[in-house]
């Protein structure tokens, strides 16, 4: 212990020993206030961690400083409508509620579908502070707490850091990740998502694993538990935890670490973890009937029969016999074990693994088969910049962490290994998933960093002392007389390790200076309104987006339906208060497809798909005035692939020409007259959008558009924001058959 | 439109079966009336001069208005003034309430005014009457689409409805600076720009009538507030906080058809006049801490000026609102407190204004909800007006009773009724206190419990195993702790000697230094015995056995270093008493110094050493 402890003394040492020194000299009466050294390292140590758990929060604000106090992007919105009616409604109208306004004519059972640890966590925390009487708003309350368990997250990790390391790991790990882009992407005031809780619930679990296997005690592996059943409730990244735990607890049998202590630990964790976890509606019976969590059952029997060979070799004494047992034993398991497998798939009771998982094992997968899951941006496989933009100097970090890891194999050591290992391959697969690697990553570059700056401090601290205490210090400890000899034949040492030190030091306050600047710059916006930089420097502000949603709430009735893209549904409903056909909740494929029929058919045939599903509005996302990228026509070859998924009347290569996607003269006879194209360009082509270009000119595209000349016959312009960006048309009632 | 041509047919047709009965002997010998209808609002202004020409006086006046009219009418007030012209003065504020008299029909609204002093036979007087009407101007056509002008339709009788004869009468309809679609055309009819004048009429009989109809251009924002909820909240720490949540709806002509952004953008010739895109609010001066938004977040499209009279605050709806477009919005600023409470024979009052700061609006049902700060008492309220009145309990931050709040709710206002009100109460400046008090125990509380909770035992079984070691071990780390206190007195001690030694080279003075060194060795001999229990603790605890070595050659070299310094102390002591020179003893010494400091390193190493632990 006296080691592992040595790192944060070495950084507390040198600042604290000269104050009492002064006052020692100054005035005696102090001498008596002075700190233990124990007592200062703790002193140091909660005011740095204090310090980190404000910066976490406070780092995480520049979008409320710039913009306001509100919920960003998509999924957000969904989550702040559901803590809204959890708060207003109770818990059990929540988990009962059909939700009529989404998915129309299908509704949605929101109780049942999704993962309600988020909005019961911010409900919790509302009700909390009005009890306490503080009347905050809900919004606000949503807004921040992201921040807020950010904060929490930095304590997990230092915590985490302790058990695996030392102090000085732990405490470098909370700083690291208190302020790392790839956490923060996700977790800036306003990102009232799932993952926000998520990875505080993630890495809580595995830190209260890793101390249960540590320590064999019960109590902590039921934390870990119930840490698990947090992250069941919050997020469906918990089928991360769910296989990397079984797949640790394997390594460990397979390199012979097998100990009563993981058997406590994963047993309990495991049963408890699963019962809990049936619980949530959303998953249900899904730990003993998915493919996905059969790997955890597997290891679990796996262990029994483990610990029933451990018991029977105790029993016999005779080795040649416990062999051939051993043999038998462990073939008619792993038999067993394959054809109940087998036998459950077969008879459908055990479900397959689903097509977003294996989009995660193949990385080619869902591009070929599911073309819902390769529309998102963030399913993308991430590209290295990204990985640079996130991790900075944690990249290069990670390896010598790594190496340190296994210079000090430990039960410990060996499941962050595998934790970083495992979730950089996955955070490679698809970019959002960065967010579930960057806890292992900051703790691995942690320990990097603590073993580092430790090592060279103790260099520096020995080297102080020889001059002192000469050549008399001989017979003392065999292990300063080595280090004597050895600083003898480094002459250089103390300047090398002073000018490595430097290094490091410039290296984290350069990572320091670009998180500070990734956050403030790149992941503060909240995507719902747009910033840009006038002629003269000023700041533009484009709030189309709540312009078009509150022209939905103000003035169309409360019962019009609305049919956009999927990626507008949560906003609508949450923003508009209106009834949507499909929404981000993609859970029905065809409704989706159907909507992309819509938008891809000509005019009368959409007519006749919209009559059927009683839209009364439809709303197009059009940036060719503004030149903002990501709106419906750059989305829509998604919409003609998702379409011809499921219809196959909708031909990709209709709307290509030569294999090029167009929307100037050039263009498909097919595009230029499908619905999409006419709502986004209607009356665009008398609109001078550049000086000097002709009218038509698409700014987003940079081309004049090929058709000019839109006329429509079933639907009217209801209502086109400032700057073009969203355009609602009205769908006509039918023409008297007169 | 069609509802009240049908009154009019019907006031028709009481009027001629109303037999003329002398109402009474007043007769009005001179009417102007003045239709001004630029806003939305039709404000009419009316200077009767009044003469009683019968035998009794009179103290009663009875004004009439056609029901259509009537039912509009949003704001009345009469006013009893002298003179003309300039020299006009208003004497009094006459009350008026609306009346019910037999023989009169139901076409008619009737309000009774009572004058400053009862008429006699002979006598005039002057009135002056403000009625501002909302609804009363119809758009004509009722829907039309983007492109279309805003036509708005007025009717009135171009003679005075009234129960009493008219001498003489007047009529001037003031309309904005627009087309003017049609007028109903009379004799001694005249368009003056853009004012019509009807009259001068003569010698009228009571309860003539002539209905007119003005059809006209209106580029007027027809903005009026379905709902407004004025909260204002006064807090004594020196801040009257105002919230206001509009519902505001265009009700002018309904737009039919398309909404087209390029044509509402076009230049020169932007389409779209009928719609509003401002509303412009004139709070008080020293506002502050201004703030524009809605259900989903902030609206940044407003601006502000301020000057020293008045704080003008330019709001944009989030889209521009065409005929029959509804939207939502809220506004909040704060206000010095010591602009609006005042205090008068021990109560506090409040005094603030009414309606909406917005120009031009109408609000048809307004909510004023003033918040008293927690623990206020004998409430009551003035108006210049009436309304409903009643009381609310509302819970803020860090309520434990809840703030009393005082309701008032009145139905269709106009600008016209931003008059102040008066809310009187009683508060003690004590109770300011006791939210600060709240959170300061609060705290303490907290830190109690802290403090609490790291001191106490909170352990289930006191037999465990686990538990005993650490009892045990909590015990060894306080011996430890002992241990290195004793040690450092020794240390201590020993510089005391050496300082001794320092002094002697100083003075010579030798008696002195043994003195002192007398006094360290009985010193050095009560801490060794102190420290024996504490060894002989150490050895015997197991959970210490991987310490108590250290500890024994702590102790151990303690006590070198003390024989050591004793042997330097006599070395030296004798030296002087020999009286040998100073080099000589360094000499003798020198190998004993280097001993000396040596100990003393190892010593500090091993304390660090334990201190680690």
């Amino acid at each position: 212990m006296g080691g592992k402890q040595d790192s944060t003394k070495s950084e507390s040492m040198a600042t604290t020993k000269t104050a009492p020194d002064l006052l020692n000299s100054s005035i005696f009466s102090f001498k008596s206030l002075k700190l233990k050294t124990k007592q200062q390292e703790l002193l140091i140590r909660v005011s740095i961690l204090g310090l980190v758990y404000v910066l976490a929060f406070i780092a995480r604000l520049f979008s409320v400083l710039r913009y306001e106090s509100m919920i960003h992007e998509f999924d957000p919105y969904f989550n702040y409508r559901t803590t809204l009616f959890l708060t207003e409604k109770g818990f059990y109208e929540f988990w009962n509620w059909f939700d009529s306004e989404s998915w129309y004519p299908l509704g949605r059972i929101i109780g049942g579908t999704l993962y309600p640890g988020l909005m019961v966590t911010a409900a919790l925390i509302y009700w909390t502070l009005r009890f306490l009487r503080f009347f905050v708003h809900i919004r606000e309350v949503c807004v921040l707490t992201a921040p807020f368990f950010a904060s929490n997250t930095t304590l997990v990790a230092y915590f985490f850091g302790k058990e695996i390391w030392d102090t000085g790991a732990g405490l470098v790990a909370a700083v690291l990740i208190a302020i790392c882009p790839g956490y923060i992407s996700r977790s800036v005031a306003g990102s009232y998502d799932n993952e926000a809780v998520a990875i505080f619930a993630l890495l809580l679990t595995f830190y209260l694993f890793v101390k249960a296997v540590n320590t064999g005690s019960l109590a902590w592996a039921l934390g870990s538990a119930f840490g698990y059943f947090y992250m069941v409730s919050a997020w469906g990244g918990y089928v991360f935890i769910i296989n990397l735990v079984p797949l640790y607890v394997l390594v460990l049998l397979i390199t012979g670490r097998y100990s009563m202590r993981l058997y406590i630990a994963y047993n309990c964790m495991y049963i408890l973890g699963m019962l809990l976890a049936m619980q949530i509606r959303f998953v249900g019976f899904q730990h003993v009937q998915s493919g996905e969590h059969m790997g955890a059952m597997g290891v679990f029997l796996l262990m029994q029969v483990f610990y029933f060979l451990d018991w029977v070799k105790y029993q016999l004494n005779d080795i040649k016999l416990f062999q051939t047992f051993l043999r038998i034993t462990v073939t008619s398991a792993i038999l067993v074990g394959g054809v109940a497998l087998g036998v459950g798939t077969a008879s459908g009771y055990i479900s397959p693994w689903t097509g977003r998982f294996y989009s995660l094992l193949d990385p080619t997968y869902a591009k070929d088969h599911i073309p819902i899951i390769a529309s998102v941006s963030e399913h993308q496989p991430t590209a290295w910049s990204s990985f640079m933009f996130d991790y900075h100097i944690l990249l290069f970090l990670f390896p010598a962490g790594l190496y340190f890891c296994f210079k000090r194999l430990t039960d410990a050591t060996i499941f962050i290994v595998m934790y970083g290992l495992t979730s950089l391959y996955f955070a490679g697969v698809m970019v959002r998933l960065i967010l579930v690697a960057t806890p292992a990553v900051c703790l691995i570059s942690a320990i990097a960093v603590s073993a580092t700056v430790k090592n060279l401090t103790s260099l520096l601290r020995t080297k102080q002392k020889v001059p002192q205490s000469g050549s008399t210090k001989g017979a003392g400890s065999s292990k300063a007389s080595s280090k004597v000899t050895l600083d003898q034949s480094q002459p250089f040492q103390k300047n090398g390790a002073i000018a490595l030190l430097l290094g490091v030091f410039y290296l984290l306050s350069r990572y320091a200076i670009h998180c500070t600047w990734v956050t403030s710059e790149a992941y503060s916006s909240p995507s719902i309104v747009l910033a840009a930089r006038g002629a003269h420097g000023n700041r533009i502000i484009f709030d189309d987006y709540r312009e078009a949603y509150y022209w939905l709430r103000q003035n169309t009735p409360t019962d019009a339906k609305i049919m956009s893209w999927w990626d507008y549904g949560y906003q609508i409903t949450a923003m508009g208060n209106r009834t949507v056909i499909v929404d981000n909740n993609t859970w029905n494929n065809t409704h989706i497809a159907t909507v992309g029929r819509a938008m891809s058919s000509y005019e009368d045939e959409a007519y006749d798909i919209m009559r059927s599903l009683d839209v009364n509005y439809v709303l197009v996302v059009f940036g060719g005035v503004t030149g903002y990228s990501s709106d419906d026509i750059n989305k829509f070859l998604w919409m003609v692939r998702i379409g011809g998924g499921v219809f196959p009347v909708i031909k990709e290569p209709d709307y290509l020409v030569n294999g090029e996607f167009r929307v100037d003269k050039g263009a498909s006879p097919k595009m230029l007259n499908c619905l999409m194209y006419k709502l986004c360009y209607y009356r665009f082509g008398e609109l001078t959008t550049e000086y000097g270009k002709p009218t038509g000119y698409d700014r987003a595209r940079g081309v004049e558009i090929g058709n000019k000349d839109i006329k429509l016959e079933h639907l009217e312009e209801a209502y086109t924001t400032s700057n073009w960006i969203v355009r609602i048309y009205r769908v006509k009632p039918p023409t008297n058959r007169l | 439109m069609k509802q009240s041509s049908v009154d009019l047919l019907l006031l028709l047709l009481a009027l001629a079966v109303l037999a003329t009965p002398a109402f009474s002997d007043l007769v009005l010998s001179k009417v102007e009336r003045r239709i001004d209808v630029t806003s939305q609002i039709a404000r009419v202004t009316k200077t009767l001069q009044v003469i009683n020409s019968g035998s009794e006086s009179v103290s009663e006046f009875t004004l009439t208005f056609p029901k259509f009219l009537g039912n509009n009418l949003a704001y009345l007030s009469v006013v009893h003034s002298e003179g003309k012209g300039k020299s006009k003065r208003n004497l009094a504020n006459l009350s008026v309430r609306a009346a019910n008299p037999k023989g009169i029909p139901d076409s008619i609204s009737v309000y009774s005014v009572s004058l400053p002093k009862p008429l006699s036979k002979g006598e005039t007087l002057t009135l002056e009457v403000v009625a501002a009407f909302t609804n009363v101007l119809q758009p004509f056509p009722e829907k039309i689409s983007q492109g279309d002008s805003h036509l708005v339709m007025l009717q009135e009788s171009s003679q005075y409805l009234s129960p009493y004869a008219v001498e003489s009468q007047s009529l001037t309809i003031k309309l904005p600076n627009a087309r003017i679609e049609s007028y109903t055309k009379l004799e001694n009819t005249k368009l003056q720009g853009y004012e019509i004048k009807y009259g001068p009429y003569k010698n009228l009989l009571p309860f003539s009538y002539s209905p007119i109809v003005v059809h006209f251009e209106s580029k007027a924002a027809f903005a009026v507030a379905e709902k407004l909820v004025r909260e204002i909240e006064v807090s004594h720490w020196g801040n009257v906080q105002v919230t206001e949540h509009y519902n505001v709806v265009h009700r002018g002509a309904q737009l039919k058809g398309e909404f087209s952004r390029l044509d509402f953008q076009a230049r020169p010739n932007p389409l779209g006049v009928s719609a509003f895109r401002h509303l412009l609010a004139r709070l008080p001066p020293r506002a502050h801490s201004i703030y524009y938004r809605d259900d989903i977040g902030n609206i940044s499209t407003s601006q502000m000026q301020s000057d020293s009279k008045k704080t003008d605050l330019l709001i944009e709806p989030r889209f521009p609102l065409f005929g029959g477009w509804k939207t939502f919005f809220t506004i909040g600023y704060g206000l010095p407190l010591s602009d609006f409470l005042f205090v008068s024979e021990g109560k506090r009052f409040l005094n603030i204004s009414f309606g909406s700061p917005m120009i031009d609006l109408v609000t048809e049902k307004l909510i004023v909800q003033v918040v008293l700060p927690e623990g206020s008492k004998d409430i009551s309220v003035t108006t210049p007006f009436a309304v409903k009145q009643s009381q609310e309990i509302k819970y803020s931050h860090l309520d434990i009773a809840g703030r009393p709040v005082v309701v008032l709710e009145k139905n269709n206002v106009v600008p016209d009724h931003n008059q102040y009100i008066q809310v009187y109460y009683k508060f003690s400046n004590i109770n300011l206190l006791s939210e600060p008090l709240m959170l300061i125990s609060g705290f303490f509380v907290l830190f109690i419990t802290c403090i609490i909770y790291t001191r106490a035992d909170f352990s289930i079984s006191k037999s465990s195993a686990t538990y005993l070691a650490k009892l045990q071990w909590d015990e060894v780390l306080a011996t430890l702790q002992e241990v290195q206190s004793i040690i450092q007195k020794c240390l201590a001690t020993h510089d005391k000697l050496e300082a001794s030694l320092r002094d002697l080279s100083r003075t010579g003075d030798i008696q002195t230094c043994k003195a002192a060194r007398k006094s360290t060795d009985s010193l050095l001999k009560d801490l060794s015995k102190e420290l024996k229990p504490l060894l002989g603790f150490l050895q015997s605890s197991p959970s210490a056995s991987h310490i108590s070595p250290k500890v024994e050659e702590l102790v151990a070299k303690e006590k070198e270093l003390q024989e050591k310094l004793m042997a330097k102390h006599t070395t030296v002591v004798e030296g002087y008493e020999k009286k040998s020179s100073g080099r000589d003893i360094e000499n003798r010494i020198a190998s004993q110094q280097q001993k000396i400091i040596a100990l003393r390193q190892e010593i500090e190493d091993l304390l660090e050493f334990i201190d680690e632990i």
